[in-house]
C-alpha cells in the first residue's frame, strides 16, 4: 500500500484499492474521507456527540429517510411476523393452478407449481431480510475489529490484514460463491451468509483500518495519547466512537447489496435450497416462463427491487446526515 | 447558460451511445453460415469426442454424423439393420462371424477393413485408455484380461476377437447373447481409422471418420462445422451441405435464437418454452417417442428401504404421483405417463407393455395414503428425494411430484426436493451410498431392446443398478431371455422378469420422455430418431 | 517511483499464492469430478482410478497444489477434463471477455462520467434527482433481472438487438450484455462522479480560478474535472478485474463463450485445472491492474509522490 503523506487521501487510496469488490457501493467508501478527514467541532473529549445529534436532526426532516425506514420498518415487520398480511402456506401448492394470472385472494397469481406467488413473496422477503441483517452484522463486526485493530496498532499485523483483504478481494465474489456454495447441501440461510461475511469483511475492514488511521491523527487524539492514556481507553473512547461512523454508512449500503448477492446465487443454482422460500429461487424459476408467465418474475423482482432500495436509500440518507462536508 | 452546454454535450454523448445499441442490433439476420448449411444447436460434450468415450447425446450427436458402424438403427422405427456388416452370422448365439461390404473407406481414403474395427474395439475396451464406454466390450471374451476390476491388465487385446481377412472377423462373447448383433448400431462399435492411432491428438482436434459428413473445423466450446462428404458410399447421404453445430449456455437463449432466425434447429425445447413454441413455430415444432424413461430409485443398501413391507410404501408413493398432471402441465403434453418400465418404442412385438404397471402406476391418493400408513410410513418421516441441480431443468418436476406426494399425503413436509449442486457430486452420492431416500434415475436406451431397459438397472450388481436392488427371481429370468435364441420369445421372458420389478415396485416408472425438436421456416424433412436425435442427413434446405 | 514498483511487485507475490491456494482448496473441497465424467452410470473401479491417477486426483492436495504452481511458470495450465488444453481455452475464451469488458467500461466512462458531471453541477435540481434516482433503481434491481429484461424487450418482443450473442463475439453484438455488465458500476460511477464534483466545486483552488475570471468551461474542464476523476478513475481502473470476473450471470443470460462461461463450465463438471488455471488469470488482472490504478494516481494528483 502507498502512503500518501496527509491523512484524508489514505481514506481515497484505501477506498479506491477496495473498489474491485462488487459487494457494495464502492461510492461511499470514497465519500468517507469528507467525514473521517474533518469533523466540524471535534469537541471534547467524551462528548462526540454533536455529529451524531446533528445527523439525528437531519434524518428527520430528510423524506428519503423517512420513506425508506417506513418501508424497512414494514419489511422487518412482516418478515417476523408473516402471517400478518398473508394467510397461505408457501409450501402449499396446487399444479391445477400453474401459471394463472392474479384473482381475488391471490392478488399475485400463482407460479409455475401453482404456489400462490403473494405469499412465497411475503415469505421469500422474510429470507431477504435474515440474510441481509444477519450478513451486514456478521460483516460489519468481523470486518470492523479486525481493520480498526491493524489501523490502530499498525505495523506488522496492519501489513498481514492488508495481504488477507488482498486475497480476498481477488477472488470475484459471484465465482466464489459458484465454488463455494455448490458444496453445500443445507437448506437454511446460515451457508449463504457465512459466505457473504467471509467475502464481505475485507471490504469493512478496510473502510474501518482508513478510517482510525485519519481519526488517530487528529489532535485530541494525539493529545490523549500524551497524556499517557491507554491502548484500551484511547481505543474505545476516543478512536472507535469518532471513526465508527464510515463503517455505519457503507454496511447499511451493503446491506442492500447483499439481499441482491443472494437474488444472484440463488439464480445461479447455489444460493438457498428449496424448500427454503426465497424471493431470489422463484426469480430464478420464474425467469424462463417470463414470455408467458411475466407476472411471475415481475412482482418477486419488484418486491426485491424495493427491498435492496430501500436499505440503498436509508444508508444514502445517513451518509448525508453523517458528512458534514455537504451539508 | 454555461451549463447547458455540458447538458447538451452529456445528452448527445448518451444519445450517440443508445443509437449505436440500436444500430447494434439486427445483424446477422439469417439462420447462420453458408446456405445449404443447417445450424443447430449444441451442448459442450463433457469427454473427448472418441466412439468408445462419448455417453451422452450432445457428443453422440457429431458420432452419429461422423460414423457408420455395422449396424444401423433405423431412424423411424428403430429397427437395427444391416450397414457396413454384409452379414453376421452365429449358429449357438455365442460364436459370431462378421463379413464387412466392400466399398467403404474413412473421409481420408482410408478403407474400411475388419482390423478397422478389432483395433477401434480393442482400443476402447482396454484399461490404459480411460474409455468412459468401455463395459459396452464386457460380453466378449477376454475382457477381463485387458479391463480387470482392479489392478493393472494383463492383456493387449481381446481374446474374443480374430481378424480372419480384410473383411472377415470373429466374436467369440463369454456367454450366449442371441441379440448381441442387435447391440452393434451402438457409437461405442463404430470403426476407427488408423490416423485415430497415429496422431491421436490430431484427430482429437478434427475427427474423421466415415459418416456422411467430415468435420470441417472444430473450435471447442464454441462451434463444429461439419460438411458433407460427397464420395460417402452409403444410401444415407446427406441432403444439405453441412450441419454447423453452434454451442448455447442455456437451450432457453437457444429457443430464443431459433425464433428469432439466428438459429435452424434446435433439439430438445426447454419444457417452459412449450407453452408457446405452437405460437412462436406452428407445425415446425415435432414432438416423438424417445426411448428414454425417467424413474425414481430407492437406495436398498440402506436398510430402511430394503426392510419387508416398504414394497407397501414404494407402490404408495408411486400411487400418490399424479403423473397426468405433472406431464400434462410441466411438460406440456411432451411426456407420456409411465405405464410399464420399457419404452413405447420397442412396440409391443419389443416387448413394450402399456398394461404391465396398471394400478399402481395410477394416481389414487385415499389409496396411496392407506398404502404409505400399511408399509409402516415412510422412513425418517420425510422423503429427501434427490436430484442434481445443474442440468435438465429438474427442479421442477421434482418439485411437483413432491407437491403431489404432499397433497396425497396431507403433509406439506412429507416430501421435498434435495438438490445436488453438479451431476458430479449426485454421482458420487450415488456410487458412494450415500442416498437416504429415493433418487432421480433417468435411463436412455442404448439400443432398442427390452434388455437394454432390464439387465443394466435392475440385474445384480449390474452397471447402472444404482439402488442395488437385487431379486434372484429376476435374474434368473433374465439368464434365461438372453439364452432365448427366438427374439419375440427373449422379449416374452424379458416380460416376465419385469413383472418381478412391478411386484416389488423395485424403482417408480415416472415417465417416458419424448424427443422435441423446434425448426427455422429455412430447413425441411426435421426429424428425430428413437435416441431423440436429429436425422441430419435428411435435412434439406430451402 | 522505481522502489515503490518494485516493492509493489514483492507485495503480489503472497496474494498470488493465497488467492490460487484458497481456490485450489475450494474446488478440492467440491468432491471427486471423476464420478461425473462416466454419465449416468457408474465408473468402473479401474478406469475410475486410472482417470485419477491422470488428473493428479490421487495425490494429497498440497502436493497437487505445489505441482499445479510449477507447472504454470513453465506456462502448463494443464488439460480440462475434455482433453482441451486450458491454455488453448484462455485463448478463446478471454478475447470474448476482453472485448465484453472494454464495451462495459466505455459505458462507464461516456454514460457515467458524463451524467455523473451534468448532475453534480446542478445538485438538487429536478435532472440531479432523477438521475439520482434511476441510479438507485438501476443499483437495487439485480443484474440477471435486468439482463433477462433487456433480453425480452429488445431481443424477443420488439426484436431490435439479436437476443442471443454468436460465436464471433462481434463488438457490436456485444453492445447490450455489455450496458447489462456496466449497469451497475455505470450507476455507481455516476454517483461517485457527482459527489466529487460537487464537493470540489466548493473548493478554495475552483473559487480562485471563478474569481480569476477564467472561463467557466475551462474551470471545468482543467481545475474541476482533473480533480474531480481521480477516484472516479480508481474505481473503473479497479472495476476491470471484477467486470471480467464478475461477468459469469450475464455471460450465461446472453449466450457468451467468454471467461464466465468455462469457468461455469469447469465449476459445474469440477475440473480444477479450468477453474484455478483462469482465476489464476483473473487474480493477476486484478493484481496489475491495481498497480496501475494507484500509479495513475501519482500523475492525476501532483500532490501524492511515491517514495
Amino acid at each position: 500500500m502507498p502512503e500518501p503523506p496527509y491523512g484524508p487521501d489514505a481514506a481515497v487510496s484505501e477506498a479506491g484499492a477496495g473498489g474491485a469488490t462488487d459487494l457494495a457501493l464502492d461510492e461511499g467508501q470514497a465519500r468517507e474521507e469528507g467525514s473521517g478527514g474533518g469533523p466540524p467541532d471535534p469537541g471534547p473529549a467524551g462528548r462526540p456527540r454533536s455529529l451524531w445529534s446533528d445527523a439525528r436532526r437531519d434524518l428527520r426532516r430528510n423524506p428519503v429517510f423517512v420513506v425508506s425506514g417506513l418501508v424497512i420498518v414494514f419489511l422487518v415487520v412482516i418478515s417476523l411476523w408473516p402471517s400478518l398480511i398473508a394467510s397461505g402456506n408457501p409450501l402449499h401448492c396446487d399444479l391445477g393452478k400453474a401459471q394463472e394470472g392474479s384473482r381475488p385472494g391471490h392478488p399475485f397469481g400463482f407460479d409455475g407449481q401453482g404456489c400462490d406467488v403473494y405469499t412465497r413473496t411475503v415469505y421469500g422477503a422474510r429470507t431477504s431480510v435474515t440474510v441481509g441483517v444477519c450478513s451486514t452484522l456478521g460483516v460489519a463486526l468481523l470486518g470492523s475489529v479486525l481493520g480498526g485493530l491493524a489501523g490502530f496498532f499498525g505495523g506488522g499485523w496492519d501489513a498481514l490484514l492488508s495481504r488477507i483483504t488482498d486475497v480476498f478481494f481477488g477472488i470475484p465474489v459471484v465465482l466464489g460463491g459458484l465454488v463455494f456454495l455448490s458444496v453445500v447441501t443445507s437448506t437454511t440461510v446460515w451457508p449463504v451468509i457465512g459466505f457473504i461475511v467471509l467475502l464481505g469483511w475485507p471490504q469493512i475492514a478496510r473502510i474501518a483500518r482508513g478510517s482510525v488511521i485519519t481519526v488517530q491523527q487528529n489532535d485530541y487524539v494525539q493529545a490523549a495519547r500524551a497524556l499517557g492514556a491507554s491502548n484500551s481507553r484511547m481505543l474505545l473512547r476516543h478512536v472507535a466512537p469518532n471513526a465508527v461512523a464510515p463503517v455505519i454508512v457503507v454496511a447499511t449500503i451493503a446491506l442492500g447489496t447483499y439481499i441482491s448477492l443472494e437474488a444472484t446465487l440463488s439464480f445461479l443454482g447455489v444460493g438457498l435450497r428449496p424448500p427454503a422460500v426465497s424471493m431470489g429461487i422463484d426469480i430464478s424459476a420464474a425467469s424462463s416462463y417470463v414470455r408467458n408467465a411475466p407476472h411471475m418474475l415481475l412482482w418477486p423482482a419488484g418486491a426485491l427491487a424495493v427491498t435492496v432500495l430501500a436499505f440503498i436509500m436509508l444508508g444514502d440518507a445517513v451518509r448525508d446526515a453523517l458528512d458534514p462536508k455537504l451539508r | 447558460m454555461r451549463g447547458a452546454t455540458h447538458a447538451k454535450w452529456a445528452a448527445c454523448a448518451l444519445a450517440a451511445a443508445l443509437a449505436a445499441t440500436a444500430c447494434g442490433g439486427g445483424g446477422n439476420g439469417g439462420g447462420g453460415g453458408a446456405s445449404g448449411v443447417v445450424s443447430s444447436s449444441w451442448g459442450d460434450p463433457p469427454n473427448p469426442l472418441e466412439p468408445a468415450n462419448t455417453n451422452e447425446v450432445q457428443g453422440g450427436k457429431v458420432l452419429d454424423m461422423l460414423f457408420r458402424g455395422l449396424k444401423r438403427y433405423d431412424p423411424k422405427t428403430g429397427e437395427a439393420r444391416d450397414w457396413l456388416a454384409e452379414r453376421i452370422d452365429t449358429t449357438d448365439s455365442r460364436n459370431f462371424t462378421v463379413t464387412l461390404k466392400d466399398g467403404w473407406t474413412f473421409s481420408n481414403g482410408e478403407k474400411v477393413t475388419a482390423k478397422s474395427f478389432v483395433d477401434a474395439w480393442n482400443y476402447g475396451a482396454h484399461l490404459k485408455n480411460n474409455q468412459r464406454n468401455a463395459y459396452f466390450f464386457t460380453y466378449i471374451e477376454g475382457y477381463d484380461k485387458v479391463h480387470p476390476e482392479e489392478g493393472e491388465a494383463t492383456a493387449d487385446t481381446l481374446s474374443g476377437l480374430k481378424v480372419k481377412d480384410d473383411r472377415t472377423f470373429t466374436v467369440r462373447l463369454t456367454q450366449k447373447f442371441s441379440t448381441w448383433p442387435e447391440t452393434l448400431g451402438y457409437n461405442a462399435f463404430a470403426p476407427l481409422p488408423r490416423a485415430f492411432f497415429d496422431d491421436h491428438d490430431a484427430w482429437l482436434a478434427k475427427p474423421v471418420g466415415n459418416g456422411p459428413y467430415t468435420v470441417e473445423s472444430y473450435t471447442r466450446g464454441s462451434v463444429m462445422s461439419l460438411r458433407k462428404w460427397d464420395q460417402y458410399p452409403g444410401e444415407d447421404k446427406a441432403r444439405n451441405d453441412g450441419v454447423d453445430l453452434k454451442v448455447y449456455t442455456d437451450n432457453n437463449i437457444a429457443y430464443t435464437d431459433l425464433t428469432a432466425g439466428n438459429l435452424d434447429l434446435l433439439d430438445d425445447v426447454p419444457a417452459s418454452q412449450l407453452r408457446n413454441v405452437r405460437a412462436d413455430l406452428g407445425d415446425r415444432y415435432i414432438n416423438t417417442p424417445a426411448g428414454i424413461i425417467q424413474t425414481l430409485a430407492f437406495p436398498y443398501y440402506d436398510k430402511r428401504w430394503n426392510a419387508d413391507g416398504m414394497e407397501k410404501v414404494r407402490k404408495g408413493l408411486s400411487m400418490a404421483i399424479n403423473r397426468q398432471q405433472i406431464t400434462d402441465t410441466i411438460f406440456q403434453k411432451t411426456r407420456t405417463p409411465a405405464k410399464d418400465w420399457t419404452s413405447p418404442v420397442l412396440k409391443e412385438e419389443g416387448g413394450f407393455d402399456d398394461g404391465l404397471c396398471g394400478d399402481a402406476c395410477e394416481f389414487d391418493a385415499a389409496e396411496a395414503k392407506r398404502l404409505v400408513d400399511e408399509g409402516g410410513g415412510i422412513p425418517g418421516g420425510t422423503l429427501r428425494l434427490t436430484f442434481n441441480a445443474d442440468t435438465g431443468s429438474h427442479r421442477e418436476w421434482v418439485d411437483a411430484v413432491c407437491n403431489s406426494i404432499n397433497n396425497a399425503l396431507g403433509n406439506d413436509r412429507a416430501c421435498t426436493g434435495n438438490p445436488v449442486g453438479t451431476f458430479a457430486d449426485f454421482r458420487n452420492e450415488i456410487t458412494g451410498h450415500k442416498m437416504t431416500g429415493p433418487f432421480r434415475a433417468g435411463w436412455q436406451m442404448d439400443y432398442p431392446l427390452i434388455q437394454n431397459f432390464l439387465q443394466p438397472l435392475y440385474y445384480t450388481n449390474a452397471s447402472s443398478n444404482d439402488g442395488k436392488w437385487s431379486n434372484e427371481e429376476f435374474d434368473r429370468l433374465v439368464d434365461e431371455a438372453n439364452a432365448e435364441a427366438e427374439p419375440v420369445r427373449a422379449a416374452e421372458k424379458f416380460k416376465d422378469a419385469e413383472e418381478v420389478v412391478r411386484d416389488e415396485m423395485a424403482a417408480i416408472p415416472l415417465w417416458y420422455q419424448n424427443g422435441s425438436a423446434g425448426y427455422s421456416d429455412r430447413i425441411s424433412n426435421v426429424a428425430l430418431n428413437p435416441f431423440s436425435v436429429p436425422v441430419y442427413d435428411e435435412i434439406t434446405v430451402g | 517511483m522505481g522502489r515503490y514498483v518494485s516493492r509493489r511487485l514483492l507485495q503480489m507475490i503472497p496474494v498470488f499464492f493465497g488467492t490460487t491456494l484458497l481456490i485450489f482448496l475450494m474446488v478440492n473441497v467440491m468432491g471427486d469430478p471423476v464420478a461425473g465424467l462416466c454419465g449416468d452410470r457408474r465408473c468402473d473401479p479401474a478406469t475410475a482410478a486410472r482417470l485419477r491417477v491422470e488428473f493428479g486426483l490421487d495425490q494429497p492436495v498440497w502436493q497437487q497444489y505445489a505441482t499445479y504452481m510449477g507447472n504454470v511458470f513453465t506456462g502448463d495450465f494443464g488439460t480440462a477434463f475434455n482433453g482441451q488444453k486450458v491454455t488453448e481455452l484462455m485463448g478463446t475464451a478471454f478475447p470474448v471477455t476482453v472485448r465484453l469488458a472494454v464495451v462495459a467500461v466505455v459505458f462507464e466512462v461516456v454514460i457515467g462520467i458524463s451524467l455523473g458531471v451534468l448532475t453534480g453541477l446542478r445538485r438538487g435540481r429536478p435532472a440531479d434527482t432523477g438521475v439520482l434516482l434511476v441510479t438507485l433503481v438501476v443499483v437495487s434491481v439485480p443484474t440477471f433481472v435486468t439482463g433477462l429484461l433487456l433480453q425480452l424487450l429488445l431481443g424477443v418482443k420488439w426484436g431490435i438487438v439479436a437476443p442471443a450473442v454468436s460465436s464471433m463475439a462481434t463488438v457490436d453484438e456485444l453492445l447490450v450484455p455489455g450496458l447489462v455488465l456496466a449497469s451497475v458500476s455505470l450507476a455507481y460511477v455516476t454517483r461517485l462522479t457527482r459527489t466529487s464534483v460537487a464537493e470540489n466545486a466548493r473548493a478554495d483552488y475552483v473559487r480562485t480560478a471563478v474569481a480569476k475570471g477564467l472561463p467557466r468551461r475551462r474551470v471545468v474542464s482543467r481545475h474541476l474535472l482533473r480533480n474531480s476523476l481521480i477516484p472516479v478513475v480508481t474505481f473503473i481502473g479497479t472495476d476491470v478485474g471484477a467486470l471480467m470476473g464478475g461477468a459469469i450471470v450475464t455471460e450465461r443470460i446472453f449466450n457468451i463463450h467468454g471467461v464466465g462461461f468455462q469457468l461455469y463450465q469447469g465449476i459445474v463438471r469440477q475440473s480444477s485445472q479450468t477453474v484455478v488455471g483462469f482465476v489464476t488469470v483473473l487474480v493477476l488482472v486484478f493484481l496489475l491492474a491495481n498497480l496501475i490504478v494507484d500509479l495513475l494516481y501519482a500523475v492525476l494528483d501532483p500532490r501524492i509522490r511515491y517514495a
